[in-house]
């Protein structure tokens, strides 16, 4: 087990080289450059030649890629331009307030998900199946940075229940209790479309399942219905739901891009969008790069759940 | 199930129920919603409108704008005066005023200043870039006088110079905090103004205190806070919600429910903006001076700044915006009138001419461009042009547009704010002004008549003889019509209606040393 890990996570490096030529290529492709970003209307030719001189994007690319990734080897992501601060220190703070955005989501839509999906496979047809199904189908189909606005315009302006943006208070939060009232809005918004995806798929899976002679072995053995469903079936089901977990956990990393937007939530995926808008390629760098290596890390955990759910892929 | 769903449901009704009283900003402390993170709080080293708004309130200039003017008074120097040439500024300095970190104001700090932007040799010349250096371009040299006296020799006279101290790149930072910070001197800032940074958390807030020293009285606000909010839908509900004192940059879908709503207070003021069509005058239609007055009476403005901006722009007449009131100009916008438009392009002989519109899908300034360009291509349509739409992505368009619009295009948009009436027309419409020359005149305008006065009124040092140069150079520019004039922004900002003492300024920055709530 040990080894097949180390094993994927030695491919990685490849995949995270490659990434970062091809990062580099397309942002050296796209028209407009970081000194018009920065100058903005005052872009004159003279004025670009000198900003860029002191970036030093006056170097040949070949020369400017191998220079940013000895210092990256070294630990040294440069300095972003736009921000004016170490591209680490920016991307780990974003990449952590994401990570918690997004990990209660993915708890929250697995949750719901795995629940919604089970309820409606084993009253499959019944009422409670078809408001579930109807429910999930509504959450696929709401684009999610409209449902965020329609929450915010509720709970925070027109109930004051809840604060409409931002991850603490301004004032006297910082705590927990703060963080986690920031939380439901983002976390709930981001998390419908998702639990949409896993209710459909444990629906299928159990519903698969339920049919197969082991659950009517069980039943036939007169194991009350509660543990054939439970300690039998979902187990079984689980297998095929959770790589789509570890899928859904990308998109939800990938779909708090609409959302940290929405909720002025300080995470990597607005940071990213601005980066590229100001040809900031430092910081799309080490954005990108963290990105693709937690989701090859989400991936990989997910895979690794499964074979200790189902000894069979082990082999 | 159903009693773990139930149980679920009334714990999270009590669990909102008990935090009733969200989104109350605390008592004397001013929070505003800006569009932006800003870039940095060194004041030399941004361009953005949205940094400038935070770093009024914490440096202060030689000289700063008079409230509700473009005209300079003093600030950091007392008096000053302008050698007979026009070529030495001689500004006495207040006495007595520390930057925040306790380190002296004084000659060596303002020489300082200006040669860490420069002089490329100067030690800390290196925690740049400085991108907006080239407004001090002028400067030759900064010499210390005495303790307190400082004198600025220029390489030829140059009337803006003031108004450029004024202007955000003339803030005065502490000489002492850039050599303990350096290249991080922007995450740690420290100058002499009305409120004392305290902390900068990425992407959530900035936060100033009142700076109990001031040389210019205490503000009565306990302390500022800035909080980035860049999505204007969110900056709205945050302000409905009660989580924001003021926000800037209300879009004007908005503006009419705060002006009609009793808990808010709705600000504007016209700035020094022009939002315009540069005409290509070099080949095409647009060579001829008929054809580019008839697009000018082809294009109903009145439409565009009341319907497509709700109210938040007026027409602009030429170049030079009404927020420089101290130019007299009597010269009134080109009226919206297509059979006059008709008839020039009859006169001037041209049928069905055929155009290529660059626009621009967002960018600094430039309100609402894809929208507008629709309604300018569909005026002219309607006057007899064909106009082809091209939109580029906001960066990739300045690239295009700033090395000249030859052989791509017959008209692109653009808008531009500044400080002084020199900048726009001495950088855009100057014959010596050709994108081969490094300037901006991207549609190859050329009138040395024009050239002429603009050269005069940047050496004058007469504010009247400056506003009468002005005046005539609006006048001409406006006949000649190397652009399609279209509208002045007017920026707008709400205040809760507890926010007292709160106005905007032409210059577009905030200054909240008045404010109270």
């Amino acid at each position: 087990m040990s080894a097949y890990i180390l094993k994927r996570l030695l491919s990685i490096i490849p995949v995270l080289f490659g990434l970062s030529i091809i990062v580099f290529l397309v942002m050296s492709m796209i028209p407009g450059d970081p000194a018009i970003a920065i100058l903005g209307s005052y872009a004159t030719p003279e004025n670009v030649e000198r900003i860029n001189r002191d970036l030093g994007l006056d170097k040949p690319l070949v020369q400017q890629y191998f220079i940013w990734i000895g210092n990256v080897v070294q630990g040294d992501f440069g300095r972003s331009f736009a921000l004016n601060r170490p591209v680490l220190d920016e991307v780990l703070e974003r990449f952590r307030a994401t990570l918690i955005l997004a990990g209660v989501a993915l708890v929250l839509c697995s949750v719901m998900g795995l629940i919604a999906g089970v309820i409606s496979a084993v009253r499959q047809f019944g009422w409670a199946d078809k408001a579930i199904t109807f429910v999930v189908l509504a959450g696929i189909s709401m684009p999610s940075f409209w449902l965020g606005l329609i929450l915010i315009l509720l709970f925070a302006v027109r109930w004051r229940l809840l604060p409409a943006s931002g991850m603490y208070a301004i004032y006297g939060g910082g705590d927990l209790k703060d963080l986690l009232l920031h939380l439901i809005l983002p976390a709930s918004t981001l998390a419908v479309v998702a639990a949409g995806v896993i209710a459909r798929l444990t629906r299928a899976a159990m519903l698969e399942v339920l049919r197969q002679d082991f659950v009517r072995t069980a039943r036939a053995k007169g194991l009350p219905e509660r543990q054939v469903i439970y300690r039998h079936a979902f187990r079984a089901a689980l297998v095929g739901v959770i790589p789509v977990i570890g899928i859904q956990a990308g998109f939800v990393l990938g779909g708090a891009v609409y959302i940290e937007t929405v909720f002025q939530w300080p995470g990597i995926g607005a940071m990213l969008v601005k980066a590229i808008s100001t040809r900031d390629i430092l910081l799309v760098q080490g954005g990108v790069l963290i990105v693709a290596s937690s989701h090859v890390l989400f991936n990989l955990a997910a895979d690794v759940v499964q074979t200790m759910l189902d000894p069979r892929i082990r082999a | 199930m159903k009693r773990l769903f139930q149980g679920a449901a009334v714990a999270a009704a009590i669990a909102l129920a008990s935090f009733s009283a969200q989104a109350q900003t605390p008592p004397n402390v001013l929070i505003v919603g800006q569009i932006a993170e800003p870039k940095s709080l060194d004041p030399h080293a941004v361009t953005a409108t949205n940094d400038f708004r935070i770093l009024v309130n914490l440096y202060d200039g030689l000289v700063r704008y008079k409230d509700g003017t473009l005209e300079v008074e003093p600030s950091l120097a007392e008096t000053w005066t302008i050698s007979d040439d026009g070529k030495t500024y001689t500004f006495k300095l207040r006495e007595g005023v520390k930057f925040h970190d306790g380190s002296d104001f004084n000659a060596e700090a303002v020489k300082f200043n200006f040669d860490r932007m420069l002089k490329e040799d100067h030690p800390f010349h290196d925690t740049g870039p400085f991108p907006l250096a080239f407004n001090f371009s002028a400067v030759e040299a900064v010499n210390v006088i005495d303790e307190n006296t400082v004198e600025f020799k220029l390489k030829e006279p140059f009337a803006p110079f003031l108004s450029n101290l004024a202007y955000p790149t003339g803030l005065i930072i502490s000489p002492a905090a850039v050599e303990e910070y350096g290249k991080d001197f922007g995450r740690h800032p420290s100058g002499t103004g009305a409120f004392k940074f305290t902390e900068w958390q990425s992407n959530q807030l900035v936060a100033a205190e009142r700076n109990e020293n001031y040389w210019d009285g205490a503000p009565s606000l306990e302390a500022v806070v800035f909080r980035p909010i860049t999505d204007s839908n969110t900056r709205v509900a945050e302000m409905l919600a009660g989580g924001i004192d003021i926000m800037v940059e209300v879009p004007p879908d908005n503006l009419a429910s705060f002006k009609s709503d009793s808990n808010f207070k709705v600000a504007e003021q016209a700035g020094p903006h022009v939002w315009f069509g540069i005409l290509n005058t070099k080949e095409g239609p647009f060579a001829d001076k008929r054809v580019r007055q008839a697009a000018n009476f082809a294009v109903n403005k009145e439409t565009l700044v009341n319907d497509v901006l709700q109210g938040t722009a007026t027409v602009a007449a030429g170049p030079i915006p009404p927020a420089f009131n101290w130019v007299n100009s009597s010269v009134e916008p080109y009226p919206y009138d297509p059979e006059r438009a008709k008839q020039l392009l009859a006169e001037a002989g041209v049928e069905d001419p055929k155009l290529t519109f660059y626009v621009t899908e967002g960018g600094s300034g430039m309100l609402n461009p894809v929208t507008m360009g629709a309604a300018i291509q569909a005026d002219l349509e309607a006057a007899g042009f064909a106009v082809t739409i091209e939109s580029y992505e906001w960066n990739t368009f300045l690239g295009r547009v700033n090395e000249g619009l030859e052989s791509k295009a017959d008209m692109a948009e653009m808008a531009w704010m500044t400080n002084d009436p020199d900048t726009l027309p001495y950088l855009t419409l100057r014959t010596e002004a050709l994108p081969a020359n490094g300037g901006f005149n991207s549609g190859y305008y050329s009138n040395p008549e024009l050239d002429q006065l603009l050269e005069r009124a940047r050496r004058s040092t007469d504010q009247s003889e400056r506003a009468e140069l002005y005046a005539q150079v609006q006048e001409i520019v406006h006949d000649d019509a190397p652009w399609l004039f279209v509208a002045n922004w007017k920026q707008n900002a709400v205040t809760t209606a507890a926010v007292e003492g709160f106005e905007l300024e032409p210059s577009f920055l905030l200054n909240l040393k008045d404010v109270s709530k």
